[in-house]
């Protein structure tokens, strides 16, 4: 574990720490994990959770990380400076791994510490005394006490417990505000308490899951079909729409498969809608042929893949970066198609209304790459830096704006072209039951009319002449998108490299470095994955000293991606592929024996057994 | 006519025209290229007369297939159409039904694509009971790969992929819609075209999941269940005095097989409401598709506060 800055004085500039919640699945670790995470952003506290669970509903092991700062955080951190084992299993599993100067907190009925590293405060609790039978406020209690040694006031949990509970009435409210305060009260008197208070600052945060942030940019963009199977990590996308549907005139379909949620989408945005889905590596498996047809069709969708360990069934709670080349490979044949992998929160909210201007715009499907790390990880965000309002583009759409000159024409009269080889390689596009624009959209290669050239008409002429019209749209939509830039000092040793999710806590990394061992570096981080800024990155990459690819998976995809694009070898590699995503010291381990330069390739230990 | 704004949308609904609907408007400028003699050319004559006979618009219609032979006929039909993968139609269908429920929806395919490759999404768009309409043109051979056994291959029947006869039983697809939920089931015969229009007829004015498994020989790889072979077994439900509402009785005639094979709408119910019926998002606003996009402010400020 790495030192922390010691944050000693009341009115310190900043505050940075973070609890664990551990314990079986089932034993409610979730809801404490909520009302600290609500109460620490509601003070504009920033903060990033991460959450290691198992394919399991009761029992096993679940740890909870909630990592808070008065400033900006990208990660779960390095350090623990709370825990909350509600088992003997999380005690013995973590508790030789709290750093000096932490605290843990217990029930000291159901829970023995076993040998705790000097230093380590142990904070026993006798909870059967306080709760006085209330068997479901026992992790309420442990929250109080968090609240005690931070030396956050009463006052905000006590607003924290009547928001949750709410729902549960009057009853429960005052029965957990009564307990809390037994707690609060009972650590004053027996505890001490962190040497630093948590600062209030002036303008609250949100807290959101990555699912939610996806979904949330969805409905923003304005889409309004959304189906789905059920799969991890990318179910809490389904839900979140679900929950809001009827109130934002959104249809929402759980579908049989992936094969029909997919074709479902397609369906509905050929209709004219702004149409997603979402799911993991396994379910997007069995959507790539359907991806394909929505190039051939050029009826654009938006389809997430929220990464998980795999291959197969895999390690459906655990994260990688490992669907990358299946991304890139989805679908059989060339066709166009966008893929991003947004980097942040914030980032995968505001990128899906993006995508899907860029979609409906070059009428293609628009693939977004997330991973559970992001998607199922918390954290806060500045509504302001979410943009419920974004511009919404359709393209070159046709809708019905009355009847037409021949109603029933289109293709029999040649009045329209539904896939007119236009320079732009971009057809304006009728949706269905607009007069006088009928056309079938054919999966099979077709000409401009929509005819069928895969059987009778069979022409090599005009089959490369569709296979370019579609092509030529690529052309424009570099365009389009944000190059990526180096962010920190231009001189710099080395120059850490990674995609989507890795964002923050590379920079973290960088941060620590610089500040701990004083190495200088600086970070390309890729977003775009197609179309891609090939010249930039290379010219970018060409001129720095050291180039070290960051990425959570075995083989190196996303090296093998940048070289394939570019030409471009690096001269280390840091990969983690144990289904738990980086800590901030693994990359900064990595860097420094990378550049110690006896090998190209580092390989983090994650410390802790989750 | 081309719209790059967020609210494009300058009707709500469908538009009507005043032209009239005849033969004509729904002949496609392609001839089909089914092999001479397809049971399918007398399938696609029956759908284009009970869409006139019915005086639906073709811009109001559109038909979606999947892939085979018989998934080629959006190509000769002038409505809209999707031609889309192989299995996939009735996902395809349900989802532009539910974005456009004013729309005449028109599902075709064989007996491969919508009983083996597809049989999934057959079993759950009848359960789900969506208001669209699936003609199969069954003719127990996979016929654009030449010839190989079907999911309704009879036992005992040789082809390319069992050449010394086909050890397994047949899907009986009309006991199989039934049991399925399907809310509207029916057999036809393309060497009856003029009962079949009227089947056709019942079945896209049926609201709900309208189900049409049609005999439709293949002349080239099915030698066994020809024209010839049909045309003394099939008998008219019709003149049998036939309950279509007595699930027993269609049970029963839904399994008869061999000397005898009834054609005609076997069962129906017209009490259950279809899912784009109970879908509220579509009880006002028109169809979904032509709805504006983007979140109103109270709408975001709903969302926000959750997050707070």
């Amino acid at each position: 574990m790495v030192k922390r800055k010691d944050a000693n004085a009341e009115n310190s500039a900043s505050v940075d720490f973070a609890i664990a919640i551990g314990g079986a699945a089932g034993q409610g670790i979730a809801t404490p994990g909520n009302i600290l995470a609500r109460i620490f952003a509601r003070r504009g506290l920033r903060l990033n959770a991460y959450n290691a669970y198992q394919s399991i509903i009761r029992g096993g092991h679940t740890f909870l990380t909630i990592r808070a700062s008065d400033r900006p955080i990208w990660s779960m951190g390095d350090s623990l400076d709370i825990m909350i084992p509600l088992n003997q299993d999380t005690m013995d599993r973590h508790l030789h791994v709290i750093p000096s100067g932490s605290a843990v907190i217990y029930d000291e009925a159901k829970i023995q510490p076993s040998n705790a590293p000097a230093g380590v405060q142990l904070c026993p609790l006798p909870i059967k005394e306080l709760i006085a039978g209330n068997k479901l406020a026992a992790n309420t209690v442990a929250v109080a006490v968090v609240l005690s040694l931070l030396g956050i006031e009463f006052d905000d949990l006590e607003d924290a417990l009547e928001r949750i509970f709410a729902r549960k009435g009057d009853a429960v409210v005052a029965s957990n505000r009564e307990i809390a305060q037994l707690g609060y009260d009972y650590a004053s008197a027996n505890f001490i308490a962190f040497p630093y208070k948590v600062p209030r600052l002036s303008k609250g945060l949100a807290v959101v899951t990555g699912n939610e942030a996806a979904a949330m940019g969805a409905l923003a963009a304005g889409m309004k079909f959304y189906a789905a199977y059920p799969m991890s990590p990318a179910t809490g996308v389904l839900m979140y729409i679900a929950r809001h549907a009827r109130d934002l005139g959104v249809i929402v379909r759980q579908v049989e498969d992936e094969l029909g949620v997919i074709n479902m989408v397609i369906g509905a945005a050929h209709a004219g809608c702004r149409a997603m889905c979402a799911t993991s590596g396994g379910g997007f498996a069995l959507m790539t042929e359907a991806i394909g047809m929505s190039g051939m069709i050029e009826t654009p969708i938006v389809c997430i893949d929220v990464q998980r360990a795999g291959p197969a069934t895999g390690v459906p709670t655990k994260t990688e970066q490992g669907d990358l080349w299946q991304i890139l490979g989805a679908g059989q044949g060339d066709y166009p198609r966008l893929i991003v992998a947004p980097t942040s929160h914030a980032d995968l909210f505001n990128t899906i209304p993006e995508l899907f201007n860029l979609t409906d715009k070059y009428q293609c499907p628009g693939l977004v790459l997330s991973d559970l790390l992001i998607s199922e990880g918390t954290a806060s965000v500045d509504p302001d830096e979410l943009n419920f309002h974004p511009t919404i583009d359709r393209g070159q759409m046709i809708f019905p704006d009355g009847d037409s000159a021949n109603p029933y024409g289109g293709y029999n009269d040649n009045s329209y072209l539904r896939y007119k080889n236009t320079e732009s390689g971009i057809s304006p596009r009728a949706v269905p039951g607009v007069p006088g624009h009928l056309h079938v959209a054919a999966s099979d290669e077709h000409d401009e009319d929509g005819t069928l050239i895969s059987d009778e008409f069979t022409n090599p002429h005009k089959r490369r002449m569709m296979v370019e019209k579609r092509a030529r749209k690529m052309t424009t939509v570099l365009d389009a998108i944000q190059p990526p830039e180096i962010v920190g000092p231009e001189i710099a040793e080395f120059t850490l490299v990674g995609f989507g999710s890795t964002w923050g806590v590379i920079l973290e990394a960088i941060e620590k470095l610089a500040n701990e061992e004083g190495m200088i570096g600086n970070q390309l981080h890729i977003k775009w994955i197609v179309p891609f800024h090939a010249d930039v990155v290379s010219r970018i990459l060409n001129q720095a000293k050291r180039v070290i690819i960051v990425e959570n998976n075995f083989s190196g995809q996303f090296a093998r991606y940048l070289r394939s694009e570019t030409g471009f070898k690096a001269s280390g590699y840091i990969r983690k592929y144990d289904g738990e995503p980086f800590m901030p010291h693994h990359i900064v381990d990595g860097v420094k024996v990378l550049l110690e330069g006896e090998t190209d390739l580092y390989v983090p230990t994650h410390e802790m057994v989750v | 006519m081309i719209t790059t704004v967020a609210d494009p949308i300058l009707v709500s609904s469908v538009p009507q025209s005043t032209m009239e609907v005849t033969r004509e408007s729904y002949k496609g400028k392609i001839h089909p290229d089914w092999c001479p003699g397809c049971g399918d050319f007398s399938v696609l004559a029956a759908i284009q007369k009970a869409l006139t006979e019915l005086s639906l618009q073709p811009h109001q219609v559109i038909t979606i297939s999947g892939i085979g032979c018989s998934s080629n006929l959006p190509g000769f039909i002038n409505t809209y159409g999707m031609h889309t993968l192989h299995g996939r139609g009735l996902a395809v269908a349900t989802g532009m039904k539910m974005a456009n429920h004013e729309l005449t929806v028109i599902a075709t395919g064989g007996d491969g694509d919508g009983f083996g490759i597809g049989g999934n999404h057959f079993l759950h768009a009848m359960r789900r009971n969506v208001d669209l309409t699936y003609i199969v043109m069954d003719n127990q051979i996979y016929g654009l790969t030449t010839g190989q056994t079907s999911p309704t291959s009879v036992m005992g029947m040789q082809t390319k992929s069992t050449p010394e006869g086909n050890l397994e039983n047949p899907i009986n697809p009309i006991p199989l819609a039934m049991v399925g939920g399907a809310t509207f089931v029916a057999r036809g015969f393309s060497g009856k075209q003029a009962h079949l229009v009227e089947v056709l007829k019942q079945a896209i004015e049926h609201k709900g999941f309208s189900f049409v498994d049609v005999f439709s020989p293949c002349v080239t790889y099915n030698l066994d269940n020809t024209y010839k072979w049909f045309k003394p077994r099939v008998k008219l439900l019709e003149d049998e005095d036939h309950d279509s509402n007595d699930f027993h009785a269609a049970m029963d005639r839904g399994y008869q097989w061999g000397d005898e094979i009834p054609v005609g709408v076997f069962w129906r119910r017209d009490d259950l409401l279809s899912l784009n019926d109970l879908e509220p998002v579509l009880s006002e606003g028109g169809p979904l598709a032509y709805r504006s996009l983007g979140l109103s402010v109270d709408q975001s400020d709903r969302l926000i506060a959750e997050m707070m």
